[in-house]
């Protein structure tokens, strides 16, 4: 471990528990909207609210979209599944119990694959311990400041779908917990099955972290912790990082170990760039958790697993690779291209198609693409230049009717104005200069330049520079590579 | 079997149920006994029984994920012990003394 | 005219013929009452103006010569368990007075559907957890046949305003023979139908798995209408059986019971405790039904013993996460709290446990403890498990049993309603009450409490009939045999 300087080998353990949202309209038993943001105690109804006589019904759709997640995380689907009462008192929780899912989760045994941070040619296999549904909360605020004594409380929220996903304790280090979390993300937009917003909660993260320390030639694990209250992926790395730290100094401090201490939760304070603990309850959770008795199981059969199967299509991973092979392009640039989502891919796909290169067309979309879209934060859907475009653009290029720097200008262009390559060129007067211009351009630029000329003999070849920048000048439309080839072969040819 | 006045009360905590020490004093030997009659189900070999949850045969009852009407902010918390013009108004986790 | 308050089939007749309106029907159940509540104390709330409002609907709906649901005008009772949004919803509980929900339960909804007037809801054991309805906030009920003693319960003033003439119709439910007790404790006829078959959508539950709504009246006859309005599917209820309802009124005419295989629980009849009056009613039911024709077979479930046990490890582990959300934050009784409570524990904490202390009876949270430690841990295994796995075993006898008669016939109580406060300090005694009703809960069958004759006090005495899932149509059968060839259910308190 690097970022600690001690003399005894340490290991960091990472296990991540994942709550995603999932897209449905409406809520996990009720048909109560989902949508964020609405004004407080609006999207509720005697089910989500946990008014007496009330029944759950399941979401079918948030079935679908389990299984669909499951899948794609190489998980298995049991043929059955069934719904628990996970009990505790809280006033975001009306029943007194949320519905989860305890000893028969919809999905089972599972892995997602990242790559290693740590070396980018590798990819890293982190193995999934469950996936299962249950009902989110609702929301509590409290505001001292504002001198209010009571919390409030608003149950909009409650009831949402939730699918939470529990890693092995798999992970060894904090990147690669934020590269874990940056493929499960992409995995998921790519789906559509989640939002994955951090910021709006419809992801949120758990980590559960200790140390193995080798110290007198024994490996001694340090108590584990679960560190909550993250907000961004850079918060899960960051309070990981300091985690890991604080353990190992408490440790030399007071020679803790997971046998001494039960396992206890940390709070992340992103201000303060620190963990602190947070109050431990004055009694052991003791959830009671037993089948809910009104809801049935949920039998899955195979064919219903395999249609799910079927609709998954091509997953980020698989793009990956098949961007490398089909447009012959390196890992990272395939890498950074599937990491933007579909919408990039298929830009992506369309120009390197269309331009029939598909190198000059990822250089183009690493470059120039992003970073307009960076420059102009916009999204690649609603960017102004169309891929087929594009593309076309670069094929040019590629005919050498436009050299990498006027195509940059048609490029620029086009962004600024709503025309496709053939208008930017127009409009930019650029027209193809033919052989025979360049010739008599070319004739007169050395008939100038009789020292250019012998240097150019004398096997100084760099010197022909010098006539290029003339040469743009005299035509701007001239290519340069054109000008520099024909006059190389005419001092040739003598 | 028996349960003390302390087993009592970290049940009572687990349900919530703040119980006077005279209710914890007739309840104890009341549920020690009841459980005590109930303990006769440890006569029966259950090994190979699966347990029964339900009394139907039926699986698979949901809805499609249409939405339907939610009820009105003053709807949704009419019945409330507290409340402001939003939200429900419970008493905070921490008290003045923390 | 002398108003049948204790006939709804006979109400329907006279409106249909003209003699008698729903308002006059309506007035009279109202003026009745009012007579017998002083005495009997069987309501928690009556809705004497929506009722008139509601009858008065109907007459113009009749003149107007528009069509009428199958209770047009009849005047009904409701246990105050089902969600009503007209009427407070309290299940006799502190914790819910004055309890309104915006919604009504899919029985009550269907209920107005069909055209029935509702004067009020009943009294009940608390949550429904009693066998007296002494367990209630909102004071005791009494028998009409002798108020110094129990109705039954949990369903009690649901069996007492029928009982009563107030109203030809109520509806309760039954977790462990809510209906059946109180039933046979005031000679009526009460059942609880196959679980599934009656949605529970608004029934405030007490144990989920086990509870389901159920009609009572005088007669099978009465009985089949209601059970006729409120059975189906309901899509809102996940619980609820998506199977077709037959058509009671056809078994109610059939009464032909020769051929009919009736199982006799010989075990029950030698059960300690049971009182020889009640012996001697299954008996001469027995009788009853062997000179009709019937084939009289000796059947046994060998799990009986085990009934009771079971019953009380799965209905308070239900119950104890059922009642988690009445905890003070959103609706119901919240306990006010002094400085010193919300320092030693928080004020959220403080709240919680003396709202429910202060909101829930002495019954309710005996079961709520015992469900919370039977599921806690270390406890699951040997209590709730356990327990389901018996279940298992008895719902087996009941399957095996059925391959061997078409009904079971046997005792609803070991004995005639006891006196009010008898049973009330040992709960384990007031458990003992549900000995041969809550199979039928825990095997999810339906069952039938018929009036089956009287104690030399005078006291109303059951017999249970108890069908495979899905046959309340042969229940529906053998009981209109039964009251086609006995008066037990023509007889009437002198209230």
């Amino acid at each position: 471990m690097s970022r600690l300087d001690t003399e005894h080998q340490v290991e960091t353990i990472i296990g991540l528990e994942v709550h995603v949202q999932l897209r449905t309209q409406t809520k996990l038993f009720c048909r109560c909207s989902t949508e964020f943001g609405a004004p407080p105690n609006t999207q509720t109804c005697p089910v989500c609210l946990g008014l007496p006589g009330a029944l759950p019904v399941i979401n079918e759709h948030a079935i679908e979209l389990a299984i669909r997640t499951g899948l794609a995380l190489n998980c298995e689907i049991p043929p059955l599944t069934k719904w628990d009462r996970k009990q505790y008192f809280y006033p975001d929780l009306p029943k007194g119990y949320q519905i989860s899912q305890f000893d028969l989760p919809i999905c089972a045994d599972g892995f997602l694959e990242i790559t290693d941070p740590a070396d980018d040619t590798h990819t890293r296999r982190i193995p999934l311990v469950r996936a299962h549904l249950e009902e989110d909360a609702g929301k509590s605020m409290h505001d001292e400041a504002a001198g209010i004594s009571d919390t409030r409380i608003d149950l909009n929220r409650c009831g949402t779908p939730l699918l939470e996903i529990v890693t092995q304790p798999a992970m060894r280090s904090a990147a690669e917990a934020r590269a874990f979390l940056s493929e499960l993300k992409l995995l998921l937009t790519h789906l559509g099955v989640s939002d994955c917003e951090m910021q709006e909660g419809s992801l949120r993260v758990d980590a559960n972290v200790n140390l193995h320390i080798e110290a007198d030639g024994k490996e001694i694990a340090t108590p584990i912790v679960e560190i909550k209250n993250m907000n961004s992926f850079r918060a899960v790395e960051r309070a990981i990082e300091y985690e890991v730290r604080r353990q190992y100094i408490d440790w030399e401090d007071t020679g803790e170990t997971i046998e001494d201490r039960a396992k206890q939760t940390r709070g992340w304070d992103d201000a303060a760039e620190a963990t602190f603990a947070q109050r431990e309850k004055e009694e052991s959770a003791d959830y009671r958790y037993f089948p809910d008795p009104d809801l049935l199981p949920v039998r899955l059969p195979r064919e219903r697993i395999e249609a799910a199967q079927a609709t998954l299509g091509e997953l980020p991973a698989a793009t990956r690779q098949r961007l490398q092979s089909q447009y012959d392009i390196k890992a990272y640039d395939a890498d950074v291209i599937v990491n933007q989502g579909p919408a990039m891919i298929a830009y992506f796909e369309t120009t390197a198609e269309t331009a029939g290169d598909g190198r000059r067309a990822s250089a183009w979309m690493q470059q120039d693409v992003m970073r307009s879209l960076k420059e102009s934060d916009w999204e690649i859907g609603t960017f102004p230049i169309p891929a087929i475009d594009l593309g076309r653009l670069l094929r040019k290029v590629d005919a050498g009717e436009l050299d990498n720097a006027r195509a940059r200008d048609v490029f620029q262009y086009m962004l600024e104005n709503d025309t496709d390559a053939e208008g930017a060129i127009e409009a930019l007067g650029i027209v193809a200069v033919d052989a025979g211009e360049i010739e008599a351009l070319c004739r007169e630029l050395l008939e100038a330049n009789p020292k250019v000329v012998e240097q150019v003999r004398g096997g100084k070849e760099q010197a022909i520079g010098a006539l290029i920048g003339q040469a743009k000048k005299k035509n701007p439309n001239a290519n340069p590579q054109q000008v520099k080839e024909t006059c190389l072969r005419m001092i040739r040819e003598g | 079997m028996s349960l003390s006045g302390a087993d009592v009360r970290k049940l009572a905590l687990l349900a919530r149920l703040e119980l006077s020490d005279a209710e914890v004093a007739v309840l104890g030997p009341q549920l020690a006994r009841i459980l005590d009659f109930v303990e006769q189900l440890s006569e029966l070999d259950t090994e190979e029984v699966e347990p029964m949850t339900t009394a139907l045969d039926v699986v698979n009852r949901w809805a499609p994920d249409k939405l339907h009407r939610s009820l009105t902010v003053d709807e949704a918390l009419a019945a409330a012990p507290r409340r402001d013009e939003s939200c429900f108004l419970v008493p905070p986790v921490l008290g003045p003394a923390h | 005219m002398s108003i049948p308050l204790d006939s709804a089939t006979e109400l329907l007749r006279l409106q249909a013929a003209g003699e008698l309106s729903a308002v006059q029907i309506t007035q009279a159940a109202l003026d009745r009452i009012a007579a017998t509540e002083p005495q009997i104390s069987a309501f928690t709330h009556r809705a004497d103006e929506a009722a008139i409002a509601a009858a008065e609907k109907i007459d113009r709906d009749r003149s107007a010569g528009l069509p009428l649901g199958p209770l047009a005008g009849i005047p009904v009772a409701v246990k105050d368990v089902l969600c009503t949004r007209d009427m407070p919803t309290t299940c006799s509980s502190k914790m819910l007075a004055g309890y309104h929900s915006p919604y009504d339960a899919t029985v009550v909804a269907r209920l107005r559907q069909a055209g029935a007037v509702l004067v009020g809801k009943t009294n009940m054991d608390e949550f429904a957890m009693g066998a007296s309805t002494e367990t209630s906030a909102m004071g005791v009920t009494g028998n009409p046949w002798d108020p110094s003693r129990t109705p039954g319960g949990s369903s009690g003033g649901a069996a007492a305003v029928v009982a009563a003439g107030n109203c030809p119709l109520s509806l309760g439910s039954d977790t462990g023979g809510s209906i059946r007790q109180p039933a046979a404790f005031c000679s009526l006829t009460g059942m609880k139908p196959t679980y599934g078959r009656v949605s529970r959508y608004g029934l405030v539950a007490f144990a989920s798995s086990l509870d389901q709504v159920g009609p009572m009246a005088w007669t099978v006859e009465d009985a089949a209408l209601l059970l006729q309005v409120i059975s189906g599917f309901d899509p809102a209820d996940s619980t609820s059986l998506d199977e077709s309802v037959p058509n009671f009124a056809s078994d109610v005419a059939a009464t032909d019971v020769r051929g009919l295989r009736i199982g006799v629980l010989r075990d029950s009849l030698d059960q300690e405790g049971l009182e020889p009056e009640v012996r001697r009613a299954v008996l001469e039911a027995i009788d009853v039904y062997r000179s009709a024709g019937a084939e009289i077979v000796d059947v046994s479930l060998p799990h009986s013993h085990y009934w009771v046990p079971t019953y009380y490890v799965i209905a308070p582990c239900e119950a104890s996460s059922n009642l988690s959300r009445y905890d003070g934050a959103h609706y119901g009784y919240r306990a006010a709290i002094s400085d010193a409570e919300a320092a030693e524990r928080g004020p959220l904490l403080a709240t919680y446990c003396k709202s429910r202390d202060e909101g829930f009876g002495a019954e309710v949270k005996r079961r709520i403890m015992l469900g919370t430690y039977a599921l806690s841990t270390g406890y699951y295994d040997a209590y709730y498990l356990k327990a389901l796995k018996v279940r298992r075993l008895i719902r087996g006898d009941f399957d095996a049993a059925f391959a061997q008669a078409d009904v079971l016939l046997g005792p609803v109580t070991p004995s005639a309603a006891f006196r009010l406060g008898e049973k009330t300090d040992d709960p384990l005694q007031m458990y003992l009450c549900d000995l041969f009703t809550v199979g039928a809960n825990l095997a999810g069958i339906p069952a039938v409490s018929l009036p089956a004759g009287f104690t030399a006090e005078g006291l109303p005495l059951g017999v249970q009939l108890q069908a495979p899932p899905l046959q309340e149509a042969r229940l529906i059968r053998a009981g209109a045999a039964f009251q086609k060839l006995t008066t037990h259910h023509a007889q009437r308190p002198t209230l």
